[in-house]
């Protein structure tokens, strides 16, 4: 039996089938994958994402040790309730995992996968040592992410009236404490929505009262469809520790300026960047009727190979969407092999679809 | 539960076949097949007049987590193949037995249908 969240009897409850996800008992699904994906992007669902790891990071030095830890720069979130998205890079560049950071009234708050919180708290503890920080795992506390058009409205309405005026006045991809629940407009389906760490022990309530609501219950098959759609990266599938950000579509966050923040991983990143020679993530479209899947062959007439990295049916566009490793040089055209046959795919931005409406021509 | 239909025979790769009045058999995959499945997206059928062997891959069910291979559960030829599961492929999770058939084999060797499961051996095996 893996590890339950606090909501494992509210899965059992809605009919969920559960799944090992990273040693958590966790619902694939509620009935149909592709009802709650639909769900999401036309009203309202919610996702039981109890199993991230929190980690608070208090101290004198909490700015510099993760101006160290992270690629990205927490010196630019300049007010509380910021929240920065980064990688945390081993010395080689690598990708130890990819976290968001919210900067708090008491210090900052890190939000990090499931799966790889073992090997990341090691890491963040081994780099706390030059550092006065103290770092606070919080297994108290539950998280939820409710996400969709309507998701804002919904959440308002069963919750106290300080809290709804809160998640009204909430900018994008800003959190705020409001008590003892921390409310933040972030999510992982590119729709609006709100992610919300509570108390575990009134995560059961507040979970009966969004469903009283009309807000559906959503599994890991549609929180992963969703994010396909979205580009986002899934960490061990798009990005692990044997690759760059570079070659996985978070160039973006690195915060290269100033020149003067050393952070681990740096000076292998700024080669990378001088050489120009790391692969690229890019999207893929198949128009066939096939499906994309992870770890097939990508082929680029003239320029070489390369890999999908995340690929399924995407349920908003009708047809199979991926995310593939291939070479910087690929252009706008490749081909996928799918059982032996090599069907052509168009090479896009990795991203697909936000706020419900496709984002490439 | 899984829906088990005690008239159908049984592959333990999950496909049903089902006896006609003309002797053709009628094959698709099992409730528990499409459950395992999840969502039906694609089915890719095979040619009709295709000379199949028994256990042969002939078609493919693509759902949102994965591909599947479907196999000929008897040896023969392809008779007739459901079109309607390339417009409604999601047919396959609501109806499994009925709707979402996928095709019919005229068999070469019809005694061959006995060597598939019954209901019960199918029941247990899963």
């Amino acid at each position: 039996m893996g590890s339950r969240t606090p909501l494992y009897d509210q899965h059992v409850a809605a009919g969920a089938k559960m799944v090992d996800f990273g040693g958590w008992d966790m619902p694939l699904h509620y009935g149909s994958q592709m009802d709650e994906h639909h769900q999401v992007r036309r009203e309202a669902g919610m996702f039981d994402v109890s199993h991230m790891t929190v980690v608070d990071v208090v101290g004198t030095e909490a700015k510099a040790y993760l101006q160290y830890l992270l690629a990205n720069d927490v010196g630019r979130l300049s007010v509380a309730g910021k929240a920065l998205y980064s990688g945390m890079l081993n010395e080689q560049g690598g990708v130890i995992d990819d976290l968001i950071v919210y900067l708090t009234a008491g210090g900052y708050r890190v939000v990090v996968n499931a799966a790889t919180r073992e090997n990341d708290l090691r890491w963040m503890e081994k780099q706390a040592e030059e550092f006065a920080v103290t770092l606070t795992e919080r297994a108290d506390l539950a998280m939820l992410a409710v996400q969709g058009p309507q998701a804002r409205h919904l959440t308002a309405g069963v919750v106290s009236d300080s809290r709804a005026a809160m998640i009204n006045d909430l900018k994008p991809f800003q959190g705020l404490a409001e008590g003892d629940w921390f409310i933040a407009r972030t999510g992982y389906t590119g729709e609006d929505g709100l992610e919300i760490i509570l108390p575990a022990e009134q995560a059961g309530a507040f979970w009966d009262a969004l469903l009283h609501a009309g807000c559906k219950p959503c599994g890991l098959g549609a929180r992963d469809t969703l994010r396909l759609e979205a580009g986002m990266n899934l960490y061990g599938s798009d990005m692990d520790e044997s690759v760059s950000p570079l070659a996985a579509n978070m160039g973006w966050t690195i915060a290269w300026e100033p020149a003067e923040r050393d952070f681990i991983g740096r000076k292998v990143l700024e080669a990378q960047r001088e050489a120009g020679d790391q692969p690229k993530l890019v999207g893929l479209v198949l128009s066939e009727r096939a499906v994309l899947r992870g770890h097939q062959k990508v082929v680029v007439e003239g320029v070489g190979e390369g890999e999908i990295t995340s690929g399924s049916f995407s349920p908003t566009l009708g047809l199979s969407i991926a995310l593939a490793r291939v070479p910087r040089a690929t252009g706008d055209k490749a081909k996928v092999e799918i059982r032996g046959k090599l069907l052509d795919v168009r090479v896009i931005k990795p991203s697909f679809v936000r706020n419900g409406n496709k984002v490439f021509d | 539960m899984s829906n088990i239909p005690a008239d159908l025979r049984y592959a333990s790769s999950h496909e049903w076949s089902r006896q006609e009045a003309d002797g053709t058999i009628t094959v698709g995959i099992t409730d528990h097949a499409q459950d395992l499945l999840g969502d039906v997206v694609f089915v890719e059928l095979p040619e009709v007049g295709r000379s199949v062997s028994a256990g042969e891959e002939c078609a493919v069910v693509e759902s949102v987590k994965a591909a599947s291979d479907i196999y000929a559960p008897i040896s023969g030829e392809v008779v007739a193949v459901n079109g309607a599961l390339s417009d409604a492929p999601e047919l396959v999770n609501g109806e499994p037995y009925e709707g979402a058939w996928f095709f019919k084999i005229k068999p070469s060797d019809s005694s061959e249908l006995d060597k598939l499961m019954d209901a019960d051996a199918y029941g247990a095996s899963i």
